[in-house]
């Protein structure tokens, strides 16, 4: 069969979501030619329609649906609708992601073995090792092009990179540089080289920062083998008598509800909305959700222990011009209790406009404290702080007991308490960050609390025992063999690094699986 | 290395018009549903809400997030969608009615025979703002302006931000790493 593909045909394999995860995974299967629905709850928007304008690029991209949260953190006083920055549109959050593509150490596979028992923290082995995913990881970073592999040259550094590389040197870091981007330095894959234009976060309107929009999806597409319906948000996955999955229910553009057979269901929207799918689908034979007899959908919910630090100096900077995340330090993100936490962080330099700069600096902040900070907005640096947060069982993505959406499903809240020790890797990387601009100068600088999350994870958690998680090592869920988690909820553990590498990488190595499955008549 | 220039950038006859309106904004003149600034550069038709309240409004957007190179007008602009709302929604209109009204009855507690607007310096006006800064109606009037002052091009110079670039072709011929100092 080609695409499009009929209602009523059971040979296709349905993905659920267009970004890292479900894009990916999407094309990887259709150039192997199996047969692909892919579902995108958000519209479809190719990057001449991205805009240069943060709130209106917000409205365009975010994903705006109602959501709750709950929990000591700051997000829930401050954004207490807006839990996660993540994106309804085909190409999910890769038309807003940064671009820093890192692979995961090697103890980070095997934190519980590493770390120990650490109180309050529900730690567990990955299931999987580096070995396994360093074929997946060479394979994803060729497809995504990204710097300092692969003979890609490094991108040139930005204004705020000079200052971080400057205030590095001066405190005797090692590894500082401009990064491992999946952001061209030079023309491939047919898509130009980055024009140092800032607003990665707004899409790129170069085509210049790798996204499933224009790459995946598109290759995918031309196979013939590859259908995407954009505005289709599904509502629940059904199932038969046996427990298989048998297909999906969607409200497509107009909200009338459409009911598409499937082979195998892969489900890839991210980690708020994947565990509320998976919940929603509860039926009389899984009273509890699909995929649930563990408990785990849902919980465990990590992202990244977070913050910000900017500074102002006694001169210019304008560190909105070029890359968002210009550069990196990566001599904190090593394993090493005796800074008092387990785990570690990344230092990536960020830039925010004027109006988010407003936003975000130091939500709810008024007066002259506040707005002299602004009034010396050309003369900032920044930098985001990316760390290793523990999972927690009580950090959770749960239905809404009363609230429900347009289309009468439960909304989702989102409950999130730091960890102790999150808080204690969370101020020794204020201190570090601060003491790199004061290396350089700095006349003031700000320690600034979360953004909504952009890194969402764990909520569908890869385990060994079926016991302990909810999908099995390729992803594939341990109660029912043809219904897959294909997002960064799968992740056991969080890592230092940005996720969205290890998300390509496990799709890559998930399409391997299936087709493997499939061929021997397995699935 | 490139920088902003950060000067107003007016006509002639608009400099001429504005350069009252830059001045703290404790003179601005109310009458029959118009706010004005004292020299007659901008004025501002108020429909639901008193011009009283209105001018007060203005000058609490300011003490919000005071920014001395910022023109009264941009902060008016910044509140003109509470008149807006308060047109449509009664309850709307009642809160920020009775959310000055508290403002100037604390002020008068406070000693000043004119209200709010009375107080002579920011400090004054600061301290009323504290006391009041966990209510609804303050939380409403911050979060709104936050957007709605910040989210105006016309002030992004006077910051230094650029705002949109991909239509000058980005910042690689522009400056993005021209910094001459580190």
């Amino acid at each position: 069969m080609t695409a499009p593909y009929e209602m009523n045909d059971g040979s296709v394999v349905v993905v659920i979501g267009s970004g890292a995860g479900g894009g990916t995974l999407g094309n990887e299967l259709a150039q192997k030619g199996i047969d692909i629905v892919v579902l995108e709850a958000g519209g479809r928007h190719e990057y001449d329609d991205f805009t240069n304008d943060e709130w209106a690029s917000f409205g365009q991209l975010a994903w705006l649906d109602n959501r709750t949260t709950s929990g000591s953190w700051l997000v829930a006083r401050d954004f207490p609708n807006l839990p996660a920055w993540i994106v309804k549109a085909v190409g999910g959050s890769t038309t807003h992601w940064a671009g820093a593509s890192l692979r995961f150490q090697e103890h980070e596979y095997k934190v519980r073995t590493t770390y120990g028992e650490i109180e309050g923290a529900n730690l567990l082995d990955w299931p999987i090792t580096l070995k396994d995913m360093e074929p997946y990881y060479d394979k994803a970073e060729n497809k995504m092009g990204v710097t300092r592999t692969n003979g890609i040259p490094g991108l040139p550094g930005n204004n705020n990179f000079k200052i971080m590389k400057a205030g590095a040197d001066k405190l005797g870091y090692k590894e500082c540089h401009t990064g491992r981007m999946a952001i061209n330095s030079q023309d491939r894959d047919g898509r130009t080289f980055c024009q140092q234009s800032g607003f990665c976060f707004q899409g790129c309107k170069f085509g210049a920062k790798w996204s499933t929009l224009y790459t995946e999806i598109p290759k995918g597409e031309a196979t013939g083998k590859l259908e995407v319906r954009a505005n289709a948000q599904v509502l629940q996955i059904e199932h038969d008598d046996s427990g298989k999955v048998t297909g999906v229910v969607y409200a497509d553009k107009d909200g009338n509800q459409q009911r598409q057979k499937a082979r195998a269901v892969c489900v890839a929207g991210n980690s708020i909305e994947s565990p509320r799918l998976l919940l929603n689908s509860a039926s009389s034979k899984y009273p509890d959700g699909l995929a649930n007899s563990s408990g785990q959908v849902g919980k465990n919910y990590m992202r990244h222990m977070t913050g910000s630090v900017y500074a102002v100096f006694d001169r210019p900077v304008n560190m909105y011009r070029g890359t968002t995340m210009a550069g990196i330090i990566q001599d904190e993100s090593r394993f090493d209790p005796s800074r008092g936490f387990v785990g570690g962080y990344e230092l990536e330099t960020l830039s925010l406009g004027l109006p988010f700069m407003a936003a975000f600096l130091q939500p709810g902040a008024w007066g002259r404290e506040f707005t002299t900070a602004l009034d010396a907005y050309d003369h900032m640096a920044g930098m985001w702080i990316v760390g290793e947060d523990m999972p927690q069982e009580s950090n959770a993505v749960t239905l809404h007991g009363e609230l429900k959406d347009q289309h009468g499903l439960p909304v989702p809240d989102v409950h999130f308490d730091d960890h102790p020790n999150d808080i204690a890797m969370r101020n020794h990387a204020y201190r570090q960050g601060a003491a790199v601009y004061d290396a350089v100068g700095a006349t003031r600088t700000f320690p600034t609390p979360p953004y909504p999350s952009t890194h969402n994870l764990g909520t569908n958690r890869m385990s060994a025992k079926a016991s302990d998680g909810v999908v099995n090592s390729h992803g594939q869920t341990h109660d029912i063999k043809n219904l897959f988690v294909s997002d960064g909820s799968q992740f056991t553990t969080g890592a230092a690094e940005n996720p969205t590498l290890t998300i390509v990488a496990l799709a890559i190595r998930q399409a391997d699986y299936i087709a493997d499955q499939m061929s021997k008549g397995a699935l | 290395m490139r920088t902003v220039d950060k000067r107003q950038k007016l006509s002639r006859r608009g400099f001429l018009a504005a350069s009252g309106g830059a001045a703290v904004g404790v003179a601005l003149v109310t009458s029959a549903g118009v706010v004005s600034s004292p020299s007659g550069a901008w004025a501002m038709e108020v429909k639901a809400l008193k011009p009283e309240t209105m001018a007060t409004l203005i000058q609490f957007a300011r003490d919000i997030y005071p920014h001395d190179q910022i023109a009264d007008r941009y902060y008016a602009k910044a509140v003109k969608g509470h008149d807006e709302t308060a047109m449509k929604d009664a309850k709307h209109k009642a809160m920020i009615e009775e959310g000055i009204a508290d403002l100037d009855r604390r002020a008068e507690a406070a000693g000043s025979t004119q209200g709010y607007r009375g107080m002579g310096w920011e400090a004054e006006r600061a301290a009323l703002l504290r006391e009041i800064s966990s209510t609804a109606f303050f939380q409403a009037i911050r979060g709104g302006l936050v957007v709605s002052l910040y989210n105006q091009k016309e002030i992004w110079p006077l910051f230094g931000f650029e705002g949109a670039s991909a239509d000058k072709g980005g910042y690689i011929e522009r400056g993005f790493d021209d910094i001459d100092w580190v």
